[in-house]
């Protein structure tokens, strides 16, 4: 039974794939050499920006506000903080800590993200009541990405080596000398629920 | 048929426009200031022409030099030498026990809370802070640069502006 199954499956590729195949492997009778390869560059370019067009819209803070999970919640909590609102106006957006700027890291990144869409259509966090629910598992993954990347995107914008020391209050750059400087510990380590609201943090080390 | 689709996609376009209104700026106009507002016995407008609006004074700046301040009386509750701005003191977690609770007091050299804090109305001792306490900023409030608005002669039992006989 089984192996005329395979018999079958066989077959059926064997006479749907192999002309296509064969006209892979067959040289070019129409079109010049040139042609392919210039053409072929040219879509190359075409697709590649395209690709990489499509990704950063994926990366705005438009997009991320879109639905109201992230609107309502997230992002109303981030407007209350340092990252959104300051005597600078240097702000973060989400990408800016959420996904890493790297292009492999953002990547890998982007496609766990995958399941936030999941998420979204299968409406896992669409009231808040749920989204509380859920906000300690969601924030450990967070966290936990932070650890154990050194907590690269932190560091996009705050390098220890450019800290100035003097300018900290004395308690801040105490601990920074002693736990960031010496590697000990990561900016996550302490710096939990700097942006957004933090979960019922009963027995989570917070630094 | 053959129509319906041009117009749909043209209505969609004008839908997705921007129709938020854009607020015009301006620079703010000249400041109309409050002078002795404490001895003014107006308390609403303080003195300012009915037609004019007060400029806000400018905000304190909170005191962030990490020192322990002077008490003024017995049992005071000892004022915050830092600021606290965002930090998150709410049922989920309270920030101030990071550094304030006593098993980190050493490493973070801050104050650790008093013994008393741990202790329940009914006399119980826990090992976390009471719930009774659990809300720092009930007593213990961080302080500003803000002037006060009436003269104050009230003169604290330690610190520079204590009687000579109680330093």
């Amino acid at each position: 039974m089984i192996r005329s199954g395979i018999r079958a499956a066989r077959n059926w590729i064997h006479s749907h794939l192999a002309p296509y195949w064969k006209a892979i492997r067959t040289p070019s009778m129409y079109y010049s050499l040139g042609f392919l390869t210039l053409g072929g560059f040219l879509a190359g370019v075409i697709f590649w920006g395209a690709f990489n067009t499509a990704m950063e819209a994926t990366n705005t803070e438009a997009f991320c506000t879109g639905c109201h999970e992230m609107n309502d919640n997230v992002f109303a909590e981030l407007k209350t903080t340092i990252h959104y609102n300051n005597r600078s106006g240097v702000r973060a957006i989400c990408p800016d800590c959420h996904v890493p700027h790297e292009w492999t890291y953002k990547i890998a990144r982007k496609m766990q993200a995958s399941k936030e869409v999941w998420g979204k259509i299968f409406g896992s966090v669409d009231t808040r009541e749920k989204f509380l629910k859920m906000r300690l598992d969601l924030a450990q993954h967070e966290w936990a990405r932070m650890k154990a990347n050194d907590s690269r995107e932190c560091r996009n914008c705050h390098q220890y080596d450019s800290m100035d020391l003097t300018r900290q209050s004395p308690r801040a750059a105490n601990i920074h000398q002693h736990y960031l400087g010496t590697g000990e510990n990561t900016c996550i380590d302490c710096h939990k629920g700097i942006a957004h609201h933090l979960p019922a943090m009963a027995g989570i080390p917070q630094g | 048929m053959r129509h319906a689709l041009p117009l749909l996609i043209a209505a969609t376009l004008v839908a997705c426009g921007s129709r938020h209104e854009e607020v015009p700026r301006r620079a703010p106009s000249a400041p109309v200031t409050i002078t002795d507002a404490g001895q003014q016995i107006d308390a609403l407008r303080r003195g300012v022409p009915i037609d004019k609006e007060a400029s806000p004074v400018l905000l304190p700046r909170v005191e962030n030099f990490d020192r322990r301040r002077p008490v003024n009386y017995e049992m005071q509750p000892p004022t915050i030498p830092h600021a606290i701005d965002n930090y998150q003191l709410t049922v989920n977690t309270n920030r101030c026990m990071l550094c304030h609770t006593r098993s980190k007091a050493e490493k973070f050299q801050a104050p650790p809370v008093s013994d008393a804090h741990y202790v329940t109305r009914d006399g119980k001792v826990l090992e976390e802070i009471s719930p009774r306490r659990y809300f720092c900023v009930q007593c213990h409030v961080p302080q500003s640069d803000a002037q006060p608005l009436v003269e104050n002669r009230y003169r604290g039992i330690e610190g520079p502006s204590a009687p000579e006989a109680a330093r």
